[in-house]
């Protein structure tokens, strides 16, 4: 168990790990479930769609997450209405038995961006239904303390829309949600690279929700174990608190004995 | 007879057909599997009313299962 100060907490459970992973569009199930034990993930996100026995990837799928023992997130992807979302997470707490959901009610079919007004809404009622809700939100301020008034105690920006791999398109707005909002903060969607996930880190977001980079990279397992170790170096970096930049060189090495410094040319 | 849609798709039922004689109905066709959850018209039903719910003509049957989600 990693020290407290490391720990991510979400709706008062305790994770070791900061990074929570989507178990779509992997080639195969086998790969997504090595996916899963090479990112050390805790939390998985999945969801629901109309029955397909046809396809038996769907039930080898569940078995794998089921076997992995990750606490379960389960997305309303797709829903474009508050009511289509509220359904849908009222059949997935009751398959998935749980009561956490994250919320998903699209605005735009061209960038998948949330739609403000309906999600804020779903919000509120999946709220007062027991729920525990994690949005996924743009980055806008006003937005997401409108999420915490209706009840939602972690919250999931987005770094870029679903799939872009664009990484964090708008830092100014993201370390405003940072300095104002005292709740998790998941960066969700749009991240590429460890790289990005790291930056999203050290800029002191709590955790970060992946999965197409993982699943659409040429190597699934080994972009898994990358996006880790980047989410763990960008974490310590935070705690550790990173150096103010400054426009002025500064010498790293001590100038005070230095040697052939103004030197006196013996007489 | 009824016609109702299950996930997109016409079925014939008997009349006042309950959804849990529908459900086992459609698994004995191999249309539905063993995990899911069900919605009628896009009102979720939980499973305690399934013994309950009667199927009506022209109802749209939603029946859903796992799949990965990112």
């Amino acid at each position: 168990m990693s020290p407290p100060e490391t720990q991510l907490t979400l709706y008062g459970e305790t994770f070791d790990s900061r990074l929570l992973l989507g178990t779509a569009l992997y080639n195969s199930p086998q790969l997504m479930r090595d996916a899963i034990t090479a990112s050390r993930t805790q939390i998985v996100t999945l969801g629901l769609r109309r029955q397909n026995p046809a396809s038996g990837d769907g039930a080898v799928i569940w078995r794998f997450i089921q076997d992995s023992g990750c606490r379960l997130l389960p997305n309303t992807a797709g829903c474009k209405t508050v009511k289509e979302a509220v359904t849908l997470a009222h059949m997935s707490r009751e398959l998935f038995n749980t009561d956490w959901i994250k919320l998903e009610v699209i605005g735009d079919e061209y960038n998948l961006q949330p739609d403000p007004f309906g999600l804020v809404e779903a919000a509120r009622i999946l709220t007062e239904d027991g729920f525990k809700v994690f949005p996924y939100s743009t980055d806008d301020l006003i937005l997401n303390q409108r999420l915490m008034d209706v009840g939602c105690q972690v919250l999931m920006p987005w770094g870029a829309p679903i799939g872009t791999g664009q990484g964090l398109l708008n830092r100014y707005n993201l370390n405003t949600l940072r300095q104002r909002l005292q709740v998790p903060l998941i960066i969700d969607a749009g991240l590429g690279a460890p790289s990005q996930a790291a930056e999203a880190m050290e800029m002191g977001f709590d955790a970060v929700l992946l999965n197409t980079a993982v699943a659409r990279a040429g190597n699934p397992v080994l972009m898994a174990k990358a996006f880790a170790d980047g989410i763990d170096a960008g974490h310590n970096a935070y705690l550790a608190g990173l150096m103010q930049s400054r426009q002025t060189a500064s010498p790293s090495t001590p100038v005070i004995g230095q040697p052939f410094w103004h030197q006196s040319t013996p007489q | 007879m009824i016609q109702i849609s299950l996930n997109g798709e016409l079925q014939r039922e008997d009349d006042n057909c309950t959804l849990a004689d529908a459900l086992v109905h459609w698994q004995t066709q191999g249309l539905i599997g063993k995990q899911y959850a069900v919605a009628i018209n896009g009102e979720f039903i939980p499973r305690s009313l399934y013994g309950q719910k009667i199927l009506h003509n022209a109802d749209l049957v939603d029946v859903v299962q796992p799949i990965g989600g990112g």
